[in-house]
């Protein structure tokens, strides 16, 4: 049976007809999106081989998509994502308090989800591009800007109410 | 202030600005119906490379070359070609295309068409920054879908014989991804690393077709400076800069945000538009056009206008006009070693030299700040970014280079002094 579920493949069809035909290797991103969101925010080798079978393009094709880029995680991770920006603009403004603040909170380190399964602060090495909002942190690709430590324990009193 | 705001946010303050009604309230999609329409015969494609060359309209993304004559490159025969804009936005510092995307997409996709139509290109690809995924990518998505039926894209757009298709791609997270040659190897569903050039784009794009691929906000300008003529748009800026710019103002400032403002404004006015520098400090220095753009001490940024020419003369460069603004207390090894990081992070791993050199600087930076730098270890990072720099397949490679070349030659003392004093800061 196929890992694949009917939302997902309708989601990678539609994709594919933005190209030329031939082309379907460009919905390679896109496939992998759709793909780790349904589960749960990682990709597995299985995932990722029947993503390829589906488009039609040799498996290393996709593996080094999901190995490239850096938003495709390839081993299990945390439900939930948080990632704080830490570079220039959100560092002037005191990200790296924002982290050793949810770091010491969650009893991880950047890199590392909770035992629980349920968080997992991604080491973010990019600028997020929000930097008039410094310092910010992205929580499953929601934009959150001008953090200070209150904000932040919201967010993750909001996110242990959650399951 | 009153100069605020005028060409790309020149409709953001209406209601709803991201909607098609609100847009077209306001008279968007004029240029692109007249065009249609084709109302005024001087609208060929040619007419509006040509409006666009006498704009003086230079690329947004960073390198500020003259989007006109790029256009012009496309070679003119019945190709596939293809139009592709640049949505990847992710220089450290800059935060502007974001705003387009959610409130004016319409007039990015507007500007997209018109570009695709003067060069000859029936399809248009926009490629936007992974992270954007939830936030920009549905508005920009929800924009395309209401163009497409107030019947403004398409196949024989209202019976004028134009074919113009657009399609929203979404990346997954990869700063080289913003160079024109890595973006179109991700768009081609591959790793994104930069080819060599030649040949360019115009050339070879896409597929191997010819293409053109421009920023977010140069895009945006388009459909205003089409309307309006390239008169009004060089009524802002200077001579050799004109128009307006998206500054995106952070660090320590008062008021960060990005400001829509004339190309060649004097940067103390800019500072005093943003209310000034945050907790009444004193200025430090100003990276002002991105990380990759070299770091200016305050006295001499103090001097300086906004503009290309001025940026440049004072060893630096406009960038993405992202103004980074650093108060006196910033310890600049500590900020050198976050933007060495990046480069580490994010460097493609194609060219030996950029590769192997970023970590290099990383690590030396590195070890300096957990106080166990060495003497020889300043002139060591200069030698190993100018062994970097123009030795690589695109300009990542100097973009690493100079943020350590520009921070130890204005800030010596400072790394000195944390070698010297085992990983103590010495900054003021």
């Amino acid at each position: 049976m196929s890992l694949l579920n009917r939302e997902i493949k309708e989601e990678i069809d539609l994709w594919v007809q933005k190209f030329p035909e031939g082309k379907q290797r460009s919905a390679i991103i896109a496939a992998l999106h759709s793909v780790q969101h349904f589960n749960n925010g990682f990709l597995t080798s299985e995932l990722m081989n029947e993503v390829a079978e589906y488009l039609n393009v040799p498996k290393i094709q996709v593996f080094e998509v999901a190995s490239f880029y850096s938003m495709f995680n390839t081993q299990p991770v945390g439900k939930h994502e948080i990632s704080v920006c830490t570079n220039i603009s959100c560092m002037l403004r005191g990200s790296d308090q924002i982290v050793d603040h949810i770091e010491k909170r969650l009893q991880i380190k950047s890199g590392e989800s909770t035992s629980d399964g349920r968080i997992f602060l991604k080491k973010e090495e990019e600028c997020l591009a929000a930097c008039t909002g410094a310092p910010m942190l992205m929580l499953d690709h929601q934009y959150i800007e001008n953090l200070d430590i209150k904000k932040v324990d919201e967010i993750l009193d909001a996110l242990e109410k959650k399951q | 202030m009153n100069q605020l705001n005028q060409v790309v946010f020149a409709n953001i303050d209406e209601e709803e600005p991201w909607t098609i009604d609100s847009y077209i309230a306001s008279g968007g999609y004029e240029a692109w119906k007249n065009i249609l329409t084709n109302k005024n015969d001087s609208y060929q494609p040619e007419n509006i490379i040509e409006i666009i060359q006498e704009s003086g309209l230079k690329g947004r993304g960073g390198a500020g070359f003259p989007t006109g004559l790029k256009w012009s490159f496309m070679q003119k025969d019945d190709t596939q070609k293809y139009i592709v804009c640049n949505s990847d936005e992710s220089e450290p510092g800059t935060c502007h295309d974001r705003e387009i995307l959610k409130l004016n997409p319409h007039a990015l996709i507007e500007g997209i068409a018109i570009a695709g139509y003067a060069i000859g290109a029936t399809i248009g690809y926009n490629y936007v920054r992974g992270e954007f995924i939830d936030e920009c990518y549905p508005q920009i998505e929800n924009a395309l879908n209401e163009a497409y039926q107030y019947g403004l894209l398409g196949k024989d757009i209202n019976n004028s014989g134009i074919d113009f298709d657009l399609y929203n791609f979404i990346g997954a997270g990869a700063y080289i991804c913003g160079e024109e040659t890595a973006l179109l190897e991700s768009l081609e569903g591959k790793q994104g690393k930069p080819r060599f050039k030649p040949p360019f784009p115009a050339n070879f794009g896409l597929y191997g077709k010819p293409t053109t691929v421009n920023n977010t906000q140069t895009l945006a300008s388009v459909p205003m400076i089409i309307k309006n003529g390239p008169e009004w748009f060089k009524t802002f800026g200077t001579e050799k800069s004109s128009g307006t710019i998206i500054f995106s103002v952070s660090g320590h400032i008062n008021k960060p945000g990005n400001y829509e403002l004339p190309l060649g404004i004097h940067f103390n006015k800019l500072i005093e538009c943003c209310g000034g520098i945050l907790d009444e400090k004193k200025l430090k220095a100003v990276i002002p056009g991105g990380s990759s753009t070299k770091v200016l001490p305050a006295h001499i940024i103090e001097n300086c206008t906004m503009d290309y020419e001025s940026l440049q003369e004072a060893g630096s460069a406009l960038g993405t006009a992202a103004v980074v603004v650093i108060a006196e207390g910033t310890c600049m090894v500590n900020l050198l070693k976050r933007i060495s990081r990046f480069y580490f992070a994010e460097s493609c791993g194609q060219c030996t030299p950029c590769r192997e050199g970023t970590g290099w600087l990383y690590r030396i930076l590195d070890r300096i700040t957990n106080g166990n730098g060495k003497e020889s270890d300043l002139e060591l990072l200069v030698d190993v970014a100018n062994r970097i720099e123009g030795n690589t397949i695109c300009a990542f490679g100097d973009a690493s280079a100079w943020p350590v070349q520009s921070f130890i030659e204005h800030y010596y003392e400072e790394f000195e002094y944390m070698v010297k004093h085992k990983g103590k800061t010495k900054a003021a």
